[in-house]
């Protein structure tokens, strides 16, 4: 695959106005799938999860899950959508091996909610808002394994695998109107726009969220259209294009970037974009093509003849809406008054899309600003190392045990840092990480004495200088206590003792 | 087979089933004297797709222990049953009458075989029907057609033919049938038996292999009014697996025929279903039949449906459309047939060679009707037009049932045709669906039931009867009242005056007896 050549980012938003809109599907934590009683769970050994219904054999019937349609609406009102009086689905025609019935049960003309907004805070804390289009409900596909050929992917493989444990997982669709103005701030709106959705759902309870597991998946789509002078009538939108496999708040960014820059060279070089979806590669940071996609695609929808419409009462709706938790931009308020966080310290942990994480560290027990420290510090810097959404490395119990074991003065932050890296590498809980790895603080001050009293021996002068009241030399002998203990020590603990021994105290 | 079993395949499911409860005849022995009659015509008819004689047997030896043990039992238990090849059965295969099927077992059991079996009704075999249920002829099964038993030259009607022959030729007194466009009471008219289209919702489609899921409807295929509604009584009813079945407490249908009574009941006849392009011979029957039931006190008014002239268009958009997105799960992922295609291919080549080997002309005619009346640029012409005249055609019943009871037309316009005779022209087929359809347009139950014989061509002629929806029971009223009627005058059923198929069996019957 040949480098696409690039243009500045900066250059690009000279040139071009980015034209934006979402497409993010959540998958329900419902108990059971969408229209049947196979349980809502997807791991395990391929294909044992599965329902006559969820195969699509000759004489099955599909029925609504009632628990999917009333978290559907509760997403919806969160959104700031309304709910349908009557809603239908419709067949989405098409072959694909992974559709067990060669069509999709969606909703089309007649969407669950629909005509929302979602107010979104950029990094520097300005507020966006983003239109919601529709917010439809969806049954998920099976999941194909290409197997042989280089990319893994159906092109070039020798054979495909289907497991359909997945296929019937309720999905909603949230679909945004036509997002403009959104300028050089493209890339972090799309990434703020992505973790408001993610907060509001895991508030709602009604999704496990992680998008390292595709429990929310994003297809971004951009559009560059040329600027025009001032006065003059804004050109057409240009040809849009859809990346795929975006899953990660990160990715989202840097998918959106890469795609303005991509895009703006193609148009500045006089070519035209092709109207595609896009793959986008984690790894490399940048997209491929995937396949054409037009408008005149034909799914051939039309009502799903075996299901009645979805007719809510108006008292399930109004029930719902009064059980709505705190939306997204209040809750952050509050959060940020309830933690004493400077504007700074809560930027940050929001543009990192750590707020819940810190929330649930704090829920569990640590403080606030040990929670942030971290979650933005060690934990951030090693998911960048990783290549990895620090969510996915680290459950916030965990962080808030590792914080509760510092506290307790088992720890020091050397040790727990080190502790954390075995969490991460899967050896348990922070405490099994500490009993296996032996990595508790020496609390034995014969221990410490001895080797106190050893390094006081070999510095004679730094003990004279101890002695005369010089406090700060005692560095010196704190340092090769701490080197001798293997960092096993609880610095303060030393200090303490060294002046002790030093007679300075 | 012996006289015994010569008297046993004769009698109706309710005369079967007395004698069953009674302990004078054993589920054994009726499933076996089934089993014979089968064994002897069958190879004529071909009513069947598949018999399991060892499966049968087993399942009314079990009712047969049970009711030895003083279980109290479902008055119908023991009594064998044919059932339609479009349902699902797990121990049996099912094939929906094509290739792309063929030898597929499936995993489940449909709803009402859950109910049959949990009333002790022993299923006998499979029966054949034309492709996914698609046709009046049962011609276009992938297996070969099934003959009428009256006349072994022409057609048993469609789709449902084989259940129909099945019965018509005593091989079983019961069977399940489906009705999309007419596949239950239209193969009633042309073979001199009963069958009822309940209304939408009332039979659970669970387990039906659709063909077009807003017409779809299981139904009882029988020799007698009374026998339709036992059966009835056992497979109707809401149903949690399927969204469309009403929850709805039913009457009993049986009920309904015993207190059989037509004095002041209001029947109208549909002016546009008595004349042009209806048969002499059926229409002599129909207006005979008419006379009957006005000289047994019912008051026959004239009704209207003027929709009814884009009916057919309308049900041959839609239905094609459903049956399109319905059958594109038959691709060789999953279940039934594969194509490998020569030299290998992507799997849309092998979705493509066995869809092309798999379905025969009729579906595949149907499958490209309907993906294009779904196509955009198409849709709105098409299967939106055509749900129009969907609500135009419910309104003209709503209308018409403000002015009578129950409505009533000849089932079909001709007789049974013969074999071959309509193959080259799928607009005749279709037309001759113009009485059945509107019923299933409008989502309304509509009873078959035999009237006489044509005098021109000597075959048997059916009258439908229709009804508003959920008011199935009116039909096994005026259905029932009727049947005695026709019986009290001709003195025997209509039934008894097929001819005898296997005529060498009552002389080893009779030789054996001696």
């Amino acid at each position: 695959m040949a480098k696409a050549k690039l243009m500045d980012f900066d250059k690009a938003l000279e040139l071009f106005e980015p034209v934006l809109g979402f497409e993010v599907h959540v998958e329900l934590s419902t108990k059971t799938k969408m229209f049947s009683d196979a349980p809502n769970y997807f791991g395990g050994e391929p294909n044992t999860n599965i329902t006559p219904v969820d195969l699509g054999l000759p004489g099955s019937l599909p029925v609504v899950n009632g628990e999917a349609v009333r978290y559907s609406i509760s997403l919806g009102l969160a959104l700031g959508c309304s709910i349908a009086e009557s809603s239908r689905f419709a067949r989405k025609n098409y072959f694909y091996p992974d559709l067990a019935k060669n069509y999709q049960i969606s909703q089309f003309d007649e969407p669950i909610a629909f005509g929302g907004s979602v107010d979104v805070e950029l990094p520097d804390g300005r507020l966006f808002t983003v239109p919601i289009e529709r917010a439809h409900m969806e049954e998920d596909a099976g999941k194909l394994t290409h197997v042989g050929g280089a990319t893994g992917r159906i092109q070039g493989a020798e054979y495909s695998l289907v497991d359909y444990n997945r296929a019937g997982v309720p999905l909603v669709e949230i679909v945004t109107d036509i997002i403009y103005g959104a300028e050089a701030d493209a890339p972090e709106l799309a990434k703020a726009y992505v973790s408001t959705i993610r907060d509001i759902v895991v508030s709602l309870g009604i999704s496990e969220a992680r998008m390292e597991r595709g429990n929310l998946r994003c297809d971004a789509n951009i559009s560059l259209r040329p600027r025009t002078a001032p006065g003059e009538p804004p050109a057409k939108l240009g040809t849009r294009t859809e990346t795929k496999n975006v899953n990660s708040l990160r990715s989202v960014e840097r998918a959106i970037r890469y795609e303005i820059q991509r895009q703006a060279q193609i148009l500045a070089d006089g070519g035209t974009i092709t109207q595609e979806t896009r793959h986008w590669h984690e790894d490399t940071g940048t997209t491929s093509a995937g396949r054409p996609k037009s408008d005149a695609d034909d799914y051939r929808y039309f009502p799903e003849p075996d299901l009645l419409p979805v007719q809510p009462s108006a008292e399930l709706i109004e029930e719902l809406r009064a059980a709505l938790p705190e939306p997204p931009a209040a809750r952050r308020r509050r959060l940020k008054q309830e933690w004493g966080f400077t504007d700074l310290e809560f930027q940050d942990v929001q543009n990192a899309g750590l707020l819940v994480e810190v929330a649930e560290t704090v829920a569990a027990g640590a403080s606030p600003q040990a929670a942030r420290k971290w979650w933005s510090g060690e934990i951030s810097r090693l998911a960048n190392a990783r290549d990895a959404e620090a969510a996915s490395l680290v459950s916030p119990a965990d962080v808030a045990a590792l914080v509760s074991l510092i506290d307790s003065g088992a720890l020091n932050d050397r040790l727990a840092r080190q502790v954390l890296e075995g969490v991460i590498d899967g050896e348990g809980t922070p405490q099994e990480v500490v009993d296996a790895r032996g990595l508790a603080v020496v609390s034995d001050d014969g221990a410490l004495i001895a080797a106190i009293d050893e390094a006081l021996a070999a510095q004679p002068d730094v003990l004279a200088k101890i002695r005369d009241g010089k406090v700060q030399a005692a560095g010196a002998v704190i340092g090769a206590v701490m080197k001798a203990m293997k960092g096993q020590a609880d610095a303060a603990r030393v200090r303490e003792l060294v002046l002790e021994r030093a007679g300075a105290s | 087979m012996s006289h015994h079993e010569h008297e046993l395949i004769r009698l109706s499911a309710a005369a079967l089933a007395e004698k069953l409860g009674s302990g004078e005849v054993s589920a054994v022995e009726a499933t076996r004297a089934h089993l014979d009659r089968i064994e002897a015509v069958d190879a004529d008819v071909h009513a069947f797709l598949h018999t399991a004689p060892e499966l049968s047997l087993a399942a009314a030896a079990a009712i047969d222990e049970r009711r030895a043990n003083g279980e109290s039992l479902h008055p119908l238990a023991g009594v064998p049953i044919a059932i339609k090849d479009v349902i699902v059965t797990n121990d049996m295969p099912t094939t929906s009458g094509s290739k792309i099927l063929e030898g597929w077992v499936p995993p489940y059991d449909a709803t009402v075989m859950t109910k049959l079996r949990a009333a002790g009704l022993v299923p006998i075999g499979k029966t054949n029907m034309d492709e996914f249920a698609m046709g009046s002829s049962t011609e276009h099964s992938a297996y070969g057609p099934t003959h009428n038993p009256w006349d072994l030259e022409r057609i048993p009607g469609g789709s449902g033919g084989g259940s129909a022959a099945a019965v018509a030729s005593f091989e079983a007194p019961l069977a399940l049938g489906s009705d999309t466009g007419g596949s239950i009471r239209q193969p009633a008219h042309v073979t001199g038996t009963v069958g009822v289209k309940p209304t939408y919702g009332g039979v659970s489609r669970y387990g039906a292999i659709a063909l077009a899921s807003s017409f779809d409807q299981i139904g009882p295929v029988s020799r007698t009014v009374l026998d339709s509604a036992l059966l009835h009584d056992i497979i109707g009813g809401h149903d949690p697996r399927d969204s469309t079945s009403l929850t709805d407490e039913w009457p009993s249908m049986a009920e309904a025929v015993r207190r059989a009574d037509v004095k002041g009941l209001r029947i109208g006849v549909i002016s546009q279903l008595t004349g042009d392009g209806f048969q002499p011979g059926v229409l002599e029957r129909f207006r005979e039949a008419l006379d009957l039931l006005a000289a047994a006190g019912a008051e026959i008014v004239d009704v209207s449906l003027p929709s009814l002239e884009y009916a057919i268009a309308a049900y041959y958009l839609i239905m094609p459309a459903e049956a399109s997105s319905n059958l594109a799960k038959f691709d060789s992922v999953r279940f039934g047939l594969r194509v490998n295609p020569p030299g290998g291919g992507t799997v849309e080549d092998v979705m493509s060679a066995t869809r092309e080997q798999g379905f025969g002309a009729e579906a595949k005619r149907r499958i490209i009707l309907g993906t294009y009346a779904l196509s955009a640029g198409y849709y709105d012409a098409y299967y939106g037009s055509a749900q129009k005249v969907r609500t135009l055609v419910q309104r003209d019943f709503a209308a018409a049932f403000g002015q009578a009871d129950v409505l009533v037309s000849p089932t079909a316009p001709t007789t049974a045709w013969k074999l071959g005779a309509n193959l080259d022209d799928p607009m005749a087929m279709y037309l001759n669906d113009i009485a059945t359809i509107p019923a299933n347009l409008a989502g309304i139950p509509g009873i078959s039931l035999p009237v006489g014989l044509a005098a021109e061509d000597g075959l048997p002629v059916g009258i439908q009867f229709l009804a508003p929806a959920r008011e199935d029971a009116r039909l096994y009223t005026v259905g029932g009242a009727l049947e005695r009627m026709l019986e009290d005058g001709w003195g025997h059923p209509l039934i008894s005056r097929a001819p005898d198929l296997a005529p060498s069996e009552m002389t080893a019957a009779q030789e054996g007896a001696v």
